[in-house]
């Protein structure tokens, strides 16, 4: 699926994240927002809140079983807790983002690429998952207990039939893209910092860029209220809270 | 000779109710799947520190499965190990499927499907019950028990007919005082349950 408007629209914002940095910001409905891995092997973290109820969230088993999968790609539609649609994926050119793995800690990234503090690196110091959501949840009065399942964006991790996961080190190409259209106000959480599975013995996060623009809600004929009847209702659900 | 346990907690949770108990570090809790193909839905909350509790994603990542089973380490939010796995009869256990609630029943099944009683209706009220002021908020993802939700290499995801029967049981070891919190599910829409609830034992014993 390619992208949809985001060329004819005019732009609202636009940044890059450096690599291994966090970020918050809210998406009102009927924004869409385009990352795209300015590197190979990017990953993001992400976590989704309602701004306007946070306790109102992003929720991994409610995503993948209404939609029947265990991953993320254009057409799926990203689930509040409460039967809405925070975000529906509208364009991705790499076909499978992880949402069942986590994020990486402190112990990990010690245990894995040594100490690193800011005295010595300034701002380059090693970065881990957990602790730069934490520093983001913060600012809304949020911590260790809003700490949900989040989505690995461009992270591909497949199950053998044993259940037992493998990291796709080939999955994530320089230019790689998805795009993202918000149907409720959300409050999004990034952090740029390597997916926690990924077996690189190196600490080397990603820069991605995030461009923004008014896409407009989904539509009445849209690839993702249509993927399923689940969809359809989950829309219907979303747009009772936004009737005039 | 090692002493035998004692047996301090003997309980039955009957289909589609609410459960909660304290174990402490070093105990052991057993949950029976009496009459077979249950759902046992359970959340655990450090009893000490209830900021941190079970992460299925952590401990998903941790022992780079997605199934439970003898050996797993249920690791909370902290990455900390909160219980073991230490018995198993039934074999394999879910948590990538969460609880139901009549808000994703009205996706998954159909808007008239909200007024069916659901586990996170369960969670909720159990804990409003509790009085520590647990909430919405402290409702992650969740451990269900006897439950089969295989993932194919593809990434496909269904909710399968179960693969317990009657009388299996699993049995964790408590690494450090946990605050359990469980629904015995009450979903009819999925074989989940064999579209049957039944009521399911749980045990406690003492540190051996």
């Amino acid at each position: 699926m390619t992208s949809t408007s985001h060329h004819a629209t005019p732009e609202l914002w636009a940044e890059t994240l450096r690599p291994g940095e966090h970020w918050s910001g809210v998406l009102r409905r009927g924004t869409s927002l385009r990352m795209t891995a300015l590197e190979p092997r990017a990953n993001v973290a992400a976590l989704m809140y309602n701004y306007e109820s946070l306790p109102e969230r992003y929720s991994l088993a409610d995503t993948l079983k209404a939609q029947h999968t265990a991953f993320l790609t254009a057409g799926c539609a990203c689930y509040s807790d409460m039967g809405r649609i925070l975000c529906s994926i509208t364009a991705d050119s790499c076909g499978w983002h992880d949402t069942i793995c986590g994020l990486s800690d402190a112990a990990m990234v010690a245990a894995k690429f040594g100490a690193s503090r800011f005295q010595e690196q300034r701002n380059d110091y090693f970065k881990n998952g957990r602790d730069s959501v934490l520093n983001e949840l913060g600012k809304y009065g949020l911590g260790k207990r809003d700490l949900i399942a989040n989505i690995n964006f461009f992270s591909r991790v497949t199950a053998d039939d044993a259940g037992a996961l493998h990291f796709d080190e080939q999955h994530c190409h320089a230019g790689d893209y998805v795009e993202l259209r918000f149907e409720m106000h959300t409050l999004l959480v990034l952090s740029t910092c390597p997916h926690p599975l990924d077996p690189d013995t190196q600490y080397r996060p990603r820069p991605v860029a995030l461009r923004a623009w008014f896409s407009g809600p989904a539509p009445r004929e849209d690839a993702c209220r249509q993927r399923c009847e689940e969809n359809a209702r989950g829309f219907r659900n979303t747009e009772m809270m936004f009737l005039a | 000779m090692n002493k035998i346990p004692a047996l301090i907690r003997d309980e039955i949770v009957p289909a589609g109710e609410p459960w909660m108990a304290t174990v402490t570090a070093g105990q052991m809790l057993r949950i029976v799947d009496l009459e077979g193909n249950q759902a046992v839905d359970t959340l655990f909350y450090n009893a000490n520190d209830t900021e941190e509790r079970y992460s299925a994603v952590d401990t998903i990542r941790g022992q780079r499965r997605i199934y439970l089973t003898i050996g797993s380490v249920l690791r909370s939010n902290l990455g900390a190990s909160m219980l073991t796995i230490v018995e198993d009869t039934c074999g394999r256990h879910d948590t990538l499927g969460g609880a139901c609630s009549a808000e994703s029943n009205t996706v998954r099944y159909a808007l008239d499907k909200r007024y069916m009683h659901s586990c996170r209706d369960n969670f909720l009220l159990a804990l409003a019950h509790y009085n520590h002021g647990l909430c919405k908020r402290d409702l992650p993802s969740n451990i269900n028990f006897f439950m089969n939700v295989p993932v194919t290499p593809e990434g496909g995801l269904e909710f399968a007919d179960g693969i317990s029967a009657p009388g299996r049981y699993v049995q964790l070891r408590a690494q450090m005082d946990v605050l359990v919190l469980i629904s015995n599910c009450p979903q009819l829409n999925n074989p989940c349950n064999a579209y049957n609830p039944t009521p399911i034992q749980i045990l406690i014993w003492a540190a051996g």
